[in-house]
Order: structure tokens, then sequence, then C-alpha cells
């Protein structure tokens, strides 16, 4: 255990159960105290999740192309709930169809995302960002 | 000679008594009388117990057990940290102990909300916040305003237990020792643990508050006043559904209470999806649970259940009554009997709506989601289509000439595919009012308590 603690989920009216366990099974292994709030939530559920648990960082999957519409205002939320410095992580198929990855980036992170992960990138990558941005050392 | 129980409960109106022959396990009667709190409790008792009228050279009675909701019952205010996650857990701990819930609170309490709490002259608070390991700030926060303000309530701390030792050191640097530590209500994230509370809660009940109900006349002379009613219903459903280690219970049920001033609903079922493919959301619902609806009542709060029911759907059921002035008298007139036909009707109608209201507020409900893979489904709360035990009790009830109408109103319909109410019970009614009487005999004799439960209600 790092003593760290991350609230995952996938957002929205999506019920993409499998992605949603294997992120649970890597981040519990890599020692983290993982908070699954599972799929079909809302960004209050991760909200109040991370509130009552004094999470580290949120990790918001996304598998049905909705994502963008599902996490807007999710930063905004966050300040608003006192959550002010939380990292805020987003990955999966996050936007509809083949677009220019470095734009979606930009626009999650307009949104304010501390990371932004394309398809097909393995949740080692993200545990290693976390690991770097929550200043665990190995 | 036989052996007998006096089982006893000091209601808001009524003092009840129930008297028991433990070794052929049958009621030897029971009677009531009006609750007299203000003067001492024990003339009401004793005006009671001369109705009973039994036969002294056949029974002894070994044990006199009561449990009490007179003098306001036992008001309780919870906080917690998120309303729909540890306030919510502290409010169902508070409910399942049988407490009158006045209020809640939720993230840092301010001045006005202690100021508010010390008008309502309170006689337990709650405090929770946190899963284990989780937030401390705000319930440490919330200590040390209550430790402050609060020297004469006692107050139970249940929240992460990684702020237990700050709390602590906060009300002993202030020479406040009112207080109990005990589990956290919700450990970790909508996992809900209300056991550890409710026996803190009835600990303290037995301890503190009979006293100060002016019940210690009542103490002499009664081996204990255990809990309150509503938790003693509670524990007599329990018994009744789980059974004992010697005897199987019935299984899943609910337990309708409609009083004067509200209408209490138990379940005892742990409510999971009965259907395929559906997403269970929100807190975890203890398998034990109890609502209370303080706007559905058929005396004191006839008003406020005209008010939530709207007179249109009175009149659906009776029409030609004039619904308004009928619950004016009634919320006037909280003693109340109706003798004729048509005030009859106006009682069954009304607790024919404080029925499907309650109902349709504790069971939980499904929620639609529409997703690109289709129609996906929430439930929130607690599915009880399948239970087969929906018992009805309290005064209007047991005095209504057709009490299982009154009780179909809980059930399942098709015009509202999504609340969850059983589909298709067996109706039973306790016509003697003795699940508060069983829950208290429980205590000592459960198999008795189980078996009589079994004959009276269900005629088994």
């Amino acid at each position: 255990m790092n003593g760290k603690t991350v609230v995952i989920g996938v957002i929205g009216s999506d019920v993409h159960a499998v992605g949603n366990k294997i992120i649970d099974y890597a981040l519990t292994h890599a020692g983290f105290k993982v908070v699954n709030v599972g799929v079909l939530s809302s960004q209050e559920d991760f909200i109040n999740a991370a509130i009552e648990t004094n999470a580290d960082a949120i990790m918001v999957s996304s598998l049905y192309g909705h994502g963008e519409i599902d996490c807007q205002g999710f930063r905004d939320k966050c300040n608003e709930s006192g959550l002010d410095n939380l990292i805020l992580y987003i990955g999966g198929n996050i936007v509809v169809g083949k677009q220019d990855f470095v734009e979606v980036e930009a626009r999650f992170k307009n949104l304010g995302f501390n990371r932004v992960y394309a398809p097909g990138v393995k949740i080692e990558a993200g545990i290693e960002d976390l690991k770097k941005d929550l200043n665990i050392k190995e | 000679m036989y052996n007998a129980y006096l089982l006893i409960d000091f209601g808001s109106t009524y003092t009840k008594l129930t008297l028991v022959d433990i070794d052929q396990e049958i009621i030897i009667g029971t009677s009531n009388a009006i609750t007299t709190v203000d003067t001492n409790i024990m003339i009401g008792f004793e005006e009671a117990f001369a109705k009973l009228n039994y036969d002294q050279s056949k029974y002894k009675i070994t044990k006199k057990l009561a449990c009490s909701s007179a003098a306001g019952g036992l008001k309780m205010v919870t906080l917690g940290l998120v309303p729909e996650l540890t306030v919510e857990a502290s409010k169902r701990a508070a409910l399942g102990a049988g407490a009158r819930v006045l209020k809640t609170y939720s993230y840092e309490i301010t001045n006005e909300e202690i100021l508010e709490i010390k008008k309502m002259k309170v006689d337990i608070i709650l405090l929770s916040g946190g899963t284990n390991g989780g937030n401390k700030k705000t319930i440490i926060n919330n200590a040390k305003k209550l430790a402050d303000h609060f020297k004469e309530i006692p107050m139970i701390i249940a929240g992460n237990k990684c702020a237990n030792d700050e709390i602590k050191e906060i009300f002993d640097e202030r020479h406040n020792t009112n207080y109990i530590m005990t589990e956290n209500v919700m450990p970790s994230l909508n996992e809900i643990n209300v056991i550890p509370v409710r026996e803190k809660i009835r600990e303290i009940f037995m301890k503190n508050i009979i006293k100060s109900k002016g019940m210690d006349s009542a103490e002499e002379f009664i081996d204990g006043i255990l809990m309150p009613t509503p938790a003693a219903v509670l524990k007599g459903s329990e018994i009744l559904a789980k059974g004992t280690d010697r005897f199987d219970g019935i299984g899943d049920l609910i337990v309708v209470d409609i009083g004067g001033a509200t209408t209490d609903v138990h379940s005892l079922a742990d409510g999971y999806p009965t259907r395929a493919g559906i997403n269970l959301k929100g807190l975890k619902e203890p398998y034990a649970k109890r609502t209370v609806e303080g706007d559905l009542g058929m005396r004191y709060s006839a008003l406020s259940l005209l008010e939530a029911s709207k007179i249109k759907n009175l009149n659906k059921y009776l029409e030609d009554v004039d619904f308004e002035s009928a619950c004016q008298y009634r919320h006037d007139h909280i003693d109340f009997v109706p003798l004729d036909e048509k005030e009859i009707a106006i009682d069954g109608t009304l607790a024919k709506i404080a029925t499907k209201l309650a109902m349709d507020r504790h069971v939980g409900n499904i929620e639609t989601v529409y997703t690109p893979l289709g129609e996906a489904f929430n439930q929130i709360g607690k599915d009880l289509l399948e239970v087969n035990y929906l018992i009805g009790t309290g005064g209007v009830i047991i005095h209504s000439n057709n009490p299982e109408k009154i009780m179909l109103e809980g059930t399942f319909k098709d015009s509202d595919l999504t609340i969850l109410k059983p589909k298709q019970p067996n109706i039973y009614i306790d016509k003697l009012y003795i699940l508060s009487a069983m829950g208290l005999l429980s205590f000592d004799l459960p198999d008795c308590a189980l078996k009589m439960m079994k004959k009276y209600i269900l005629g088994l």
C-alpha cells in the first residue's frame, strides 16, 4: 500500500464493466487504495466518493464516445465541492470516431483534466504517471 | 400455575399491555389506557393493568418488560459529510434504532445549525463522516463544535476511525465525557454498518433517556425499559423473518404500521435485484430497514397527509367527502374514534393513501438510462417485488372492517412499473397489536416469540 486513494469508475450512460475491473485490479496491485464507483456513474458519484474517502485522484473511464459531454463542468464541480487540487485523469474511447488526438487532448485539458489518454494506452502508463503526479517513490 | 410475562408499550398516546403465558405460548389478554407521562406514567399503567382482568390464581407474572415512545419518543439529529452517503447512513442507523430523526446535517456544521439543534431538545446526537481512512477534517471540526456546545446531550461518534484519536482529545480537553465511540457507520464507500450504532443508541436509551422522560417511577416496578417502541417492532419482525437458533423464520417480509402521527414501514429483506441486467446504485441498504413518514398519519399528521396526497387523489377512493374539514377535525382531535360508516370510510381512505405513499417511499425504484448499447437500468433502494409477506398494524388497520384492502395499496401496480413494491404478497394483520410485545419477549425467549407470532399473526 502506498497510502494514496484513487476513485475510479465509468462515467455517464456507459455500461462497459470489463475495463473498469481491470483498472481496479491493476491499481490495487500497484499499491493504491481503490474506490470503485462502477459503471453508469455520474459526476456527482465520483465527487461524493472522493469527498468521503479523501481521495487523491479520480480516474474517469469512458468507452462509448460521449465522454466529452459527460465531463462538462467536472473540474468546476470538484472545485465547488472543495476538492481543489485533486488530480483528474480520463481515458478510453473518449470521443466519437477517429479524431486527431492532439486536439482531443487539448479539449479535455481545457475541461480541467490533468492527463488524457488515447484509445489503446495500457493502464500501466496511467499508473506510472499517477505515481509521478502523487510523488510516490518506488 | 403458569408463568407469565407482562409486556408493556408506553406509547405516545396509549399505554398498551400484553400478558403472555410463556409456558403454553398463548396470549392471556391485552389492554390499554391513555399514557400519563405528564403526571406519573404509572397512573396510566395501573389503569390498563386493572383492565387486564386475568385469573391471578392461574398465572404468576415472572417478568415485566417495556418499550416506550412516550414523551415525544427518542429524538435524535444526525451529522454526516455528504448528504447521499454518511448523512444518509447515519439517518438509517438512527431510524433502525427506533429514533425520531428530527433533522440531519451535512458537511461542516454552522453556528446557526448548532443553535437550531439546541432548540430542538434532542436526546442523542449521532456524529459520522468519512470512510475509514477517508475525510477527517469535517468530522473533527464538527466534533469541536459539538463538544463546545453540548455537554448535557449524549453523543455517539461513528465516523472515520482514523479521526477517533483526535476526537477523543478534543472531548477530553473540554472535559466533556458525554460521548461514546463506535464503529464507522459507513466503513467504506457505499457500505453500511448500522448495527453497532443501533446498539449504542439502545444503551444510551436504557441508561439516560428513561430518567429524562420522567419514567423513573416505572423503573422500580418494571424489569427493564429496553428500547424505543419502533425498535421493538423491528426486532419482532426480524425474528419472524429470520427465525431463531432452533426454528426457521418465514423469510422476507414487510410491516406497515400506520399511527396517528407517522407511518412506519419496516422491511426485512436484502432487496437485491430480482431481474437480470440491473445495476445496483448508491448506498447499500440494511437488511432490517425502517423508514418513518412524519407527514403521513391518521390524526396529528392528517393535514400533512392531505397535502402529500392531494384532495383529487383522495376523492378517487371516496367521492363526495370534504377531506379538508375531515383532516382538520382529525388533526384537532387526536383522540377521535370514528363511529359511523362515513367516518370509518374516511379513515380507511386516509389509511390507503398513507400505505401507498409510505410504501412508495420505502421501496426502491428503477431508473432507465438510455445508452448507445440500448436501455440500461439502475436500481436505487430495495427490490421487494418478490416479498411474500405484507403485515399491517396500527389502530386504523386493526379496527378496519377491510384491512386487506388498505394493505393492497402497498403492492406493486402495473401503472407504475418502476416502484418495486411486492407483487403478490400474502397479507396479514397484526390484529392484537403484538409485534412490539413479541420484539420485547424475543430478548429473553426468542423461540416463544417466534412461535406466537406465527400463531397469532399468520394463523399457522
